[in-house]
């Protein structure tokens, strides 16, 4: 009996020193997180909320308001959502099942379709401004072919219709991809024998997508939607580049009475703003393609 | 008569296909051409899509420009603390998820799946006005303190999810070998994890590399490539811009190659 106590107290020792060890793993990520996300978070309320002799007041939100171009941006933020998640989404789902499909040359196609990924939206921006611009490519191939008889101005800073294409277009070169990863992702999940026994079953291309992949499709819907509108409200650099002043949107906003205003309040108005757009889109989301549990695949 | 219906199925796959990848590369391609053309053509209406000659002028006459290896540098160096500080920290943590099942394991990753509705946006003004109080702004530790901030998260669901992906068998056997619980994952788990380790290094370069909003307004003289760009936006020549576009965009190119299939695997996973 000894002999087993005596082997037995180091194990159960040793089994205690352990239950502590994820704890200590994680410590460092929840520090740094706690004080380089948590806490910015906290001061940017009490930034947008509190004057600079700390009394609570609403005069950031007010001067916010007032601008002129608080209206404006949000306006054209909520245009170029409206203008560009339904199309990226349809043009995500079809790329993902294009990936799926098993072409040959599949890698090649994988590599291409995942570029847009690593490219930042102020490269897309530049580049999609080269196409656009009065001299640009797209007035070179338009005249080439005889559709146009001069050069288009799409970068018409009057037309607010033609600003919100020219970045729609832009964005939608850019950000597809990243619905794409996630929705392939749960293409994978889906057993090939539903789809098959659909097939059997004399099920055309697009019934198969509507019955089978869709409704199984749904949480990888739903997580990729909401991510997507959530990095929509932060749309910046991309407007920028291709409007110069043209055009204004939240973020822009944000960044302009930062860095020239000097009013990090107002700044801070506005990123709350975002904040509050992107937590209420993410809530409409999950409630409209909300799953019920019963009828979750995992 | 399947078989046609079939074969035209096919077809049409392959022609939407090369369309998506056309769309995708034909920006790619003509920033490419610009930043490798003359000043003349470059200027020139209407353009050349195929280019007569390549040269290094435009990409030159950048580089030379005022401040930009400067901000290469900078941009490089952001990016390389951000990638060894994410990876020195978040990896334990990626590691304690996929190993040991603990009380604060679910809040844990409920919380860093969460950060990633928060814009880093919302962070960036804070640090910018505690940056000023304790000397760190216009500096590229600031920049890296706040990359470090928005890429962590990922890195740690990412990290865990490849660790979770190598048998914990295999560690157990080293153990039963000899081996204490840190050689074991120095000596066994580490080295099949590197794959998916590099992966997210690259993939936190990538992120680091391409973040304008808050190097811009974290940074005023010590400007990162980007904010460099942004900054001189409405100020600098066509050929500037092309050039630096280029710049920005060229790592793609390379990073997406080795990362590719993780990416799909991983990432379209941890994602949600």
């Amino acid at each position: 009996m000894t002999t087993i106590a005596q082997e037995t107290a180091p194990l159960t020792r040793r089994k205690r020193r352990w239950e502590g060890l994820p704890y200590w793993l994680i410590l460092p990520t929840v520090v740094y997180l706690g004080l380089f996300f948590v806490w910015p978070m906290i001061q940017g309320f009490g930034l947008a909320l509190r004057d600079e002799s700390g009394h609570w007041t609403t005069s950031a939100f007010q001067t916010m308001v007032d601008d002129a171009a608080f209206g404006d941006a949000m306006s054209f933020t909520f245009l170029l959502i409206l203008v560009i998640v339904p199309i990226q989404f349809v043009l995500a789902l079809g790329m993902a099942l294009l990936l799926n499909a098993k072409l040959r040359g599949a890698g090649i196609f994988l590599y291409i379709f995942l570029l847009p990924l690593a490219i930042s939206d102020l490269a897309a921006g530049i580049a999609w401004s080269a196409i656009f611009t009065e001299r640009g490519y797209l007035n070179t191939v338009l005249e080439g072919v005889g559709v146009l008889e001069q050069p288009f101005i799409f970068l018409d800073p009057t037309s607010k219709t033609q600003l919100v294409m020219v970045v729609a277009a832009a964005e939608i070169w850019r950000s597809t991809t990243f619905m794409m990863v996630i929705l392939f992702a749960g293409l994978q999940g889906i057993p090939r024998d539903y789809v098959e026994a659909a097939e059997v079953f004399g099920a055309g291309f697009f019934q198969r997508v509507r019955h089978v992949i869709f409704p199984m499709l749904k949480p990888s819907i739903q997580v990729a939607l909401l991510l997507r509108l959530i990095f929509a409200f932060e749309v910046f650099a991309v407007v920028i580049a291709l409007t110069g002043s043209g055009a204004t949107v939240l973020a822009a906003e944000a960044y302009k009475w930062q860095a020239t205003n000097e009013n990090e309040h107002v700044a801070a108005a506005y990123s709350m703003v975002i904040l509050g757009l992107s937590l209420a889109a993410a809530a409409v989301v999950l409630v409209v393609l909300r799953t019920p549990r019963e009828r979750r695949l995992r | 008569m399947a078989l046609p219906r079939i074969r035209i199925g096919r077809v049409l796959a392959y022609v939407a296909a090369l369309a998506v990848s056309a769309f995708i590369l034909a920006p790619i391609y003509l920033i490419t051409i610009a930043a490798f053309s003359s000043f003349d053509a470059v200027y020139e209406y209407p353009k050349n899509l195929v280019p007569r000659e390549a040269t290094t002028e435009t990409m030159r006459v950048f580089l030379d420009s005022d401040g930009v290896t400067d901000s290469l540098r900078r941009s490089a160096y952001v990016a390389a603390i951000t990638i060894i500080v994410c990876l020195a920290i978040g990896t334990p943590a990626g590691y304690a998820l996929a190993r040991f099942s603990f009380r604060a394991a679910n809040p844990f990753q409920l919380a860093l799946v969460s950060t990633r509705a928060f814009p880093l946006i919302i962070i960036a003004i804070p640090l910018a006005v505690t940056y000023l109080r304790v000397g760190l702004d216009d500096t590229v530790y600031g920049v890296a303190l706040a990359h470090i901030a928005f890429t962590l998260p990922l890195t740690v669901l990412v990290t865990a999810s490849v660790f979770a992906g190598i048998s914990y068998e295999l560690e157990e056997a080293a153990m039963t070998l000899g081996c204490n619980r840190l050689s074991a994952f120095r000596r066994v788990a580490l080295p099949l994890a590197l794959p998916g380790v590099a992966a997210s290094a690259i993939f936190i370069f990538v992120t680091s590399w391409n973040e304008v909003f808050a190097a811009a307004i974290l940074t005023f003289r010590n400007r990162t490539l980007p904010a460099q760009l942004l900054a001189a936006l409405d100020t600098s020549p066509l050929t500037y811009r092309l050039a630096g576009g280029f710049f920005l965009l060229a790592p793609a190119l390379v990073v997406i190659f080795f990362i590719r299939k993780y990416l799909l695997t991983t990432w379209g996973r941890v994602a949600r």
